[in-house]
């Protein structure tokens, strides 16, 4: 490793694991270097988030040194890392809702609180770096990428010269991650270091200096980000020859499936989710739907599915010749009583797609319990042979098919749950968020799933939020744009920033 | 570089455990109730002087000592054993039913009434069907009423169910000035004393009936939560309620439906105890085992089998604490405090199941550096 540079922050045999047999990292030897960003690459449960979370101060190593500035140090807590100057950005924001931007700031401060002051350094900060908030606006009128920036904010209140981001950029549209760059750029002209952990290639190379690779816990190497490619990037994180892109099939005889009409849904408070929601997705096709996270892509979806209550509109299916079936005011059982093969595979894998402590077989029979020639017992078996198949097909990594499915990595769940909804040869499939979390080889394995799923003629609609994926994958693309319909386009002539454009105007032409 | 402060690793912390097979699971409980037992002599001897294997084999006397008292002690095992099993559906489903006691209290007072208005005036089949059916339908009633609330409403089941314990025992108060025997004395005493009416048939010895349906009620649960598809359904409401919804299980009412069950059990172990066991109805008949039901199913991690384990235990304690306490003249809290000592370490072994500490490496590391 080069020494022309000052070294930050230097992991020395660091190894830690889980429950003696998991091994999370393995003798990792790795080095940040003042004044850089360095990009954290590697598959999903390669340890990039356990090595960062023991410079955090949230894991402790079972062996091997961790060096701040040189210096030997010991991290029992994140006060201890905070001492040091580390701060960390988790994936999953840690703020109190009720609170201003500036109360969550300084909250856990030791010392007298003065809000003023803390109020003028917020803004110099903000300043510094390019920065845009309103110190006084509460964490739940914010969104997504504001609340991302209070956490930011927080670590450099707290002094940090470290900074971890963990997946940034996997909750916020092209133009947010622009600004998000530009801001990381300016911290590292102000000589912080910054350590970023992505899946996105084309974010590592748009802002990173140096990428550093973990396969299966282990550091395998590291590279200067202008000098070497995407293709090598991920062929070193795999450890084998990867295909990077995506097969998009023309549509072979596609007839309209789902026809939605002048949807309305309202949540609790009456507030519109989904307002006059028009427009048809075919058989035999992949329709993408892009927005911001929270603009009724999981209402749109759940109304489909005759999860979500419908104040107006209509939603038909039609297949074949046969008439067509109204699917508003249906809940799951009655739609799949209808003969309608719908297969949704939600956002929320373990909270609503699955049950996290029930074994994969068991998790198999939640679609069919019903089925079997009992009226009161359920039969096991098709369930265990369907479970058995999964792991097979799909390469399932899991000690057993009895094993809870909570204890699988993510990219592993998502595989048992897609397996699943497929497995009963839907004629609408649903996805939301389908590869979020996941790493290059399982994202790539869904993605051929739901292209075999379209071959077969199936209607398929996939919730994205990498417009890379969805420009590769989709042959159409709606937007929704605040629970409205801001545009349908073409997925083969519209390019990332039409779309960044549609996901932030509100209603369409004829609303403005 | 300086070496004025020495890293050092905290002397332990506390690690997540892999899964552990269910035979080291079972190694790391049966340890900790030796341990718990040990304890437990120590704390007898430093609080009582005597000899704590004395104290053990009394406990063990009282409970099993003669043949009558290996009898009662199966009884109330298997009354303590139905209401656990009650209890245990409406778990699985995370409806905490903690209203046992007044689903119970129900069963025996639909009984009793039963037998105070229909004796001597129906044939005694008539009856017993009759007693059979009222107290199942008021346990049961006993049981809907939170689950309504819940299903509808969304309101706090463990408030409903404590509540509806109270209107119970005050129902069950008025009935007894109502029909008390002889006027004034504020109960009701045996009824049909002379006639047995609705008394429920012997079987065998006069001990064996209530045993006899706690085994077919223990594997009726057990079958039913493991095999039937109402089983499943409670499995998958208990662990998610946005998973039932997104596979069409309708939640409302599978709630309603367990808790119709629950309390419908509870009336048989209220039949049992009024019918069956004590001829008469009282406002403390169920003695508090609604509650301690609760706990028999928990320890027993909501399996029936082993639930007559954790049952079979409270109640050892239980009968033997009468027993050391006249023969060593100890407080019958004494035995409470011992079943206290051995429920913290068999609880507390749990967190050993899920984690273990890892202590700091004697030096090597420093010496590597």
């Amino acid at each position: 490793m080069s020494d022309t540079a000052e070294t930050a922050v230097s992991f020395r045999g660091v190894t830690k694991t889980f429950g003696g047999k998991v091994i999370a990292n393995k003798d990792v030897n790795l080095d940040v270097h003042k004044g850089e960003i360095l990009s954290l690459l590697g598959e999903n449960g390669s340890g990039k988030t356990t090595l960062m979370n023991m410079l955090a101060g949230i894991y402790f190593p079972d062996e091997g040194q961790i060096y701040i500035q040189g210096k030997e140090v010991v991290i029992k807590s994140p006060k201890d890392a905070f001492d040091l100057g580390i701060g960390m950005v988790h994936q999953h924001f840690k703020l109190i809702d009720v609170f201003t931007a500036t109360e969550n700031i300084v909250l856990g401060l030791e010392g007298k609180l003065n809000i003023k002051d803390a109020k003028q350094r917020i803004l110099e900060i903000c300043d510094k770096y390019g920065f845009e908030i309103d110190p006084d606006k509460k964490i739940y009128d914010m969104s997504v990428s504001e609340k991302q920036t209070i956490e930011i904010i927080k670590v450099l209140y707290r002094g940090a010269q470290i900074l971890i981001l963990d997946e940034p950029t996997a909750v916020l549209t092209p133009q947010e991650t622009e600004k998000l760059f530009m801001v990381m750029r300016n911290m590292k002209a102000d000589g912080k270091s910054i350590i970023i952990i992505t899946h996105k290639l084309h974010e590592v190379k748009a802002i990173s200096d140096r990428v550093a690779i973990l396969r299966k816990g282990e550091f395998i190497g590291d590279m200067i980000t202008a000098d070497s490619t995407e293709q090598q990037m991920t062929d070193m994180m795999v450890g084998r020859a990867v295909k990077l892109n995506i097969e998009r099939k023309e549509p072979k005889n596609a007839k309209p499936r789902i026809t939605v009409d002048n949807l309305n849904v309202r949540d609790m408070e009456g507030i519109y989710k989904l307002k006059n929601v028009s427009f048809t997705a075919n058989s035999g096709e992949v329709l993408g739907i892009a927005g911001i996270s929270g603009c009724g892509q999981k209402e749109l979806l759940e109304a489909i599915a005759g999860l979500q209550k419908i104040e107006s509109g209509s939603i038909l299916y039609s297949q074949d010749d046969k008439p067509d079936k109204q699917l508003v005011g249906m809940d799951p059982r009655a739609i799949k009583e209808l003969g309608v093969a719908l297969s949704f595979v939600p956002e929320d894998r373990l909270g609503m797609g699955l049950v996290a402590n029930m074994d994969l077989s068991d998790n198999m029979m939640l679609r069919s319990f019903r089925d079997g020639k009992s009226r009161f017992f359920t039969d096991r078996k098709s369930p265990r042979g369907l479970a058995k198949n999964i792991v097979e097909e799909l390469e399932v990594v899991t000690p057993s098919i009895e094993t809870p499915v909570r204890r699988l990595s993510g990219g592993n769940v998502q595989k048992v749950l897609v397996g699943r909804e497929i497995a009963s040869s839907p004629s609408v499939l649903m996805t939301a968020y389908a590869v979020r979390g996941l790493d290059i080889n399982s994202s790539y394995t869904i993605y051929d799933l739901i292209n075999k799923q379209k071959e077969n003629g199936t209607a398929v609609i996939f919730v994205g939020e990498d417009l890379d994926v969805l420009l590769e994958l989709s042959d159409r693309i709606l937007v929704l744009c605040g629970g409205e319909v801001s545009g349908i386009v073409d997925g083969k002539t519209t390019d990332k920033n039409e779309l960044g454009l549609l996901m932030t105007k509100k209603g369409g032409d004829n609303n403005e | 570089m300086s070496k004025t402060t020495t890293p050092r690793e905290p002397l332990f912390h506390i690690v997540k455990r892999d899964e552990l097979t269910a035979k080291q699971a079972t190694m790391i409980r049966v340890a900790a109730i030796i341990i718990g037992l040990i304890v437990c002599a120590i704390i007898t001897t430093i609080l009582t002087g005597d000899n704590p294997i004395k104290v053990y084999q009394t406990i063990f006397k009282g409970a099993f000592g003669t043949t009558r008292k290996t009898w009662i002690t199966l009884q109330n095992m298997s009354i303590l054993l139905i209401i656990s099993l009650a209890l245990t559906p409406a778990f699985k489903m995370q409806f905490w039913n903690i209203g046992g006691e007044g689903q119970v209290l129900m069963g025996g007072l639909a009984a009793a009434s039963c037998m105070i208005l229909m004796g001597d005036k129906l044939p005694n089949a008539v009856i017993i069907i009759a007693m059979i059916v009222s107290s199942i339908v008021a346990g049961a009633v006993w049981g809907l009423i939170p689950a309504i609330f819940k299903a509808k409403w969304n309101t706090n089941e463990t408030l409903a169910t404590l509540m509806m314990n109270y209107i119970a025992t005050q129902l069950v108060a008025y009935f007894t000035i109502l029909w008390e025997v002889p006027k004034g004395s504020g109960k009701i005493g045996i009824i049909n004393q002379d006639s047995h009416a609705g008394w429920l048939p012997e079987v065998g010895n006069k001990y064996l009936l209530p045993i006899i349906i706690a085994v077919l009620i223990t594997v009726f649960i057990y079958i039913y939560q493991k095999y039937t598809k109402h089983g499943y359904e409670i499995s998958v409401v208990g662990e998610s309620e946005n998973t039932a919804r997104y596979i069409g299980i309708k939640v409302e009412k599978v709630i309603i439906r367990t808790m119709l069950l629950s309390g419908a059990i509870c009336g048989v172990a209220g039949l049992l105890l009024s019918g069956g066991i004590n001829h008469t109805i009282t406002t403390t008949i169920v003695d508090g085992q609604g509650f301690t039901a609760v706990m028999v199913s928990w320890l027993a991690k909501f399996n029936p089998i082993t639930m007559v384990a954790t049952s079979a235990l409270i109640i050892l304690m239980d009968r033997g604490a009468g027993e050391i306490s006249t023969t060593f003249g100890l407080n019958e809290s004494f035995a409470d405090i011992l079943t206290g000592v051995l429920l913290f370490f068999i609880i507390g072994c749990e967190f050993f199941i899920r984690y273990k500490l890892s202590f700091r490496k004697s030096n090597g590391k420093e010496v590597k550096a």
